[in-house]
């Protein structure tokens, strides 16, 4: 008897089990495809032409739509929720349909050259907090901005250091190293940029920075110079300005369509030259190498004598000034007559020689 | 260029709009073409209705046709950082117009054409409509949506169009709107409901819908279609997304977690046991048990 109350209660309860949910059941032949993320059900049942035509349109869509949107709730009811606020929400998860991104995934920024000094250091960055407590006032003031801590220019006294000129304005001394740190970090900013974007940097010199050498100084001036229209061909000179060296090209070459008998002529002794069974002597070159050989045994020699520090400095001293000397004689356009070219040869070396000492 | 951000909220504009790991919402752009009909603009204000707050209308028609130049959408796209748009236009080659389109990295991906046989638009709903900025649910119903390959474009780039932003969250009460996509013998039935929770024995509600405009029958018409490797590009999620992958960790079905510990090789005879002082062997007894067993041995063989 027991059992069969046992029995009966539990079709019972699962009787009431069902009615319960009938009012939520929805019978599909195919399983719903759910992405709860985007709140998205898919519905892959074949759909009857024939039910479609014999009910009102309508109707027919209506019913197809409860059902699909009770399965659908029935899923996201499903999912965790909790209370915010007086409001009950479902947590979603991700979504799962794939969808095109709008733009391209982002490149990885290049290092800055601070970013990249300090991971070669290994250099963490440190959190600051933003308010710091300032003795003076007795309160809590910004590390930066409006009522800093330390402000440099609300000071109405400024000490004259001692090694500095009595007449020099301090204050405005102040003022400008500022300006001139705020450009410094404004260039170095552009710099980055125009790193990380493989953007031509101007070279060093032309940009300003606080010491400049005699060099960069030099070759600002001849760069600002030549960028004019004419490239520089008009630009006054100072007094006693020398006219600038060929600092950017190095080689010249022979326009293609020029001066046809000098390309005639160049031809015609190349070939010559080409078809000499004797090789041709440069004297200039000759006497270039013959004076290079002998400078090196001399310094060999006095190396070998173990002259110390000081006969080396005087060696290295010695090939530069020699080289220089006998280089600056010789170049005098290529195989002139050869007692001029010896002559001028022998007298470069007597005087270099004399210069040594 | 670089001095477009010298101010904080130039700064912020420009980085809203530069490319991002996770995006934001895509807005669209709903236009008219050249010439349209009463009904294309209004499906297009209810369009713009039910995509309130990230879509743009544009008052003016513009006389393109972006079936064969698409720059001037480009354009469009690029000025206003939009992705998705929406072209309404009406001839009498192709009355009652839609274009629906969508952009990748400011150049046009897929672009739909569908057409307006029947319409009703949201002024001629009886009951209230839902609030401005609901998320919608999706429903698509009908097989072509996961056979013809048109039709998976299609849904796709409805998806895409009618989700609105991704949330970690959703109030349960607030889950009113409904939109339900049928796919039947080459017509696409658009319908939109309003969804009531009634009470029901258990926890779920039960569900009965309301119907608010707009509602849509559309047929589809042209299409231009990416190709695939566009299309597999416009996919490829940056890498840092992935979620990393713990070692030595892995889940069982029933959703168990099991953990792997790697050992040296251990001398089980060596181990740090509780000790017994009684039952220690003494230095004695050990080598004439040892010889004990030796000697059985050697007897035996």
């Amino acid at each position: 008897m027991a059992e069969c109350n046992v029995d009966e209660l539990l079709a019972k309860a699962q009787q009431d089990e069902a009615e319960k949910l009938r009012s939520i059941t929805v019978h599909k032949e195919l399983d719903l495809e759910f992405d709860v993320g985007n709140l998205l059900a898919i519905d892959n049942n074949r759909i009857e032409t024939r039910d479609f035509k014999g009910q009102n349109k309508e109707e027919f869509l209506r019913s197809l739509a409860r059902d699909n949107t009770q399965l659908l709730i029935n899923e996201i009811w499903k999912l965790p929720t909790e209370r915010v606020e007086e409001v009950i929400v479902a947590k979603l998860p991700e979504p799962t349909t794939l969808l095109p991104r709008e733009k391209r995934p982002p490149k990885a920024k290049p290092a800055t050259k601070w970013e990249q000094f300090a991971k070669l250091k290994g250099i963490q960055k440190k959190k600051k907090t933003n308010l710091v407590w300032d003795e003076n006032a007795k309160e809590w003031r910004r590390r930066w901005g409006y009522k800093r801590v330390k402000d440099d220019t609300k000071e109405w006294l400024i000490e004259v250091p001692e090694n500095a000129d009595p007449n020099e304005d301090q204050f405005a001394k102040r003022v400008t190293a500022k300006k001139e740190r705020v450009a410094k970090n404004e260039l170095n900013r552009l710099r980055n940029i125009a790193r990380s974007q493989k953007g031509k940097v101007p070279g060093v010199g032309l940009t300003p920075t606080a010491q400049q050498s005699k060099d960069d100084l030099g070759r600002a001036v001849t760069v600002a110079k030549t960028s004019t229209a004419s490239m520089g061909r008009f630009q006054d000179r100072l007094p006693k300005e020398k006219p600038a060296k060929n600092m950017g090209k190095k080689r010249k070459f022979e326009p293609l369509i020029g001066d046809f008998s000098n390309e005639r002529q160049k031809q015609l002794e190349l070939l010559k030259v080409l078809g000499n069974k004797t090789p041709k002597l440069d004297i200039t070159k000759a006497v270039n190498k013959q004076m290079r050989e002998e400078d090196r045994e001399e310094a060999a020699a006095k190396y070998r004598k173990g002259a110390g520090k000081k006969g080396r400095k005087g060696n290295n001293m010695s090939g530069k000034g020699k080289g220089k000397g006998g280089k600056g004689k010789g170049v005098k356009g290529k195989g002139g007559k050869p007692g001029g070219g010896g002559g001028g040869g022998g007298g470069g070396k007597k005087r270099s020689k004399a210069g040594k000492h | 260029w670089i001095h477009l951000d010298k101010t904080r909220q130039s700064k912020r504009f420009l980085e809203s709009r530069a490319p991002k790991l996770t995006e934001n919402v895509k807005n669209a752009m709903i236009m008219k073409g050249g010439n349209t009909s009463q009904v294309v603009s209004q499906t297009l204000k209810n369009i713009y209705s039910l995509k309130k707050p990230t879509a743009l209308l544009y008052k003016k028609k513009n006389i393109t046709r972006p079936f064969e130049d698409s720059t001037s959408m480009e354009f469009f796209s690029k000025k206003t950082d939009c992705s998705l748009f929406l072209f309404g236009s009406h001839n009498k080659k192709r009355p009652n117009n839609l274009i629906f389109g969508r952009l990748f990295d400011f150049h046009v991906l897929d672009m739909i054409e569908l057409g307006i046989e029947k319409y009703m638009s949201l002024s001629d709903v009886k009951g209230k409509t839902c609030p401005e900025g609901t998320k919608p649910m999706l429903v698509f119903a009908g097989d072509s949506f996961n056979t013809d390959n048109e039709y998976k474009r299609l849904k796709s780039l409805l998806i895409d169009f009618f989700r609105g932003p991704t949330v970690s969250a959703v109030r349960l009460a607030g889950l009113e709107h409904v939109l339900h996509f049928t796919a039947l013998d080459g017509k696409i039935y658009m319908r939109s409901y309003r969804c009531l929770l009634k009470m029901s024995g258990c926890r779920t509600p039960r569900i009965e819908l309301e119907e608010i405009g707009p509602s849509l029958d559309l047929v589809l018409r042209r299409t231009h279609l990416a190709s695939d490797d566009l299309y597999k590009l416009a996919h490829k999620q940056p890498k840092a997304l992935k979620p990393k992958k713990k070692k030595n960790i892995s889940h069982d079905v029933f959703g168990t977690k099991f953990g792997r510990v790697h050992m040296q090789p251990q001398d089980l005879t060596k181990l740090q046991t509780r000790k017994m002082k009684g039952l220690r062997k003494r230095k004695g007894e050990a080598m004439a048990d040892e010889g004990k067993k030796a000697k059985i041995v050697n007897g035996q063989s």
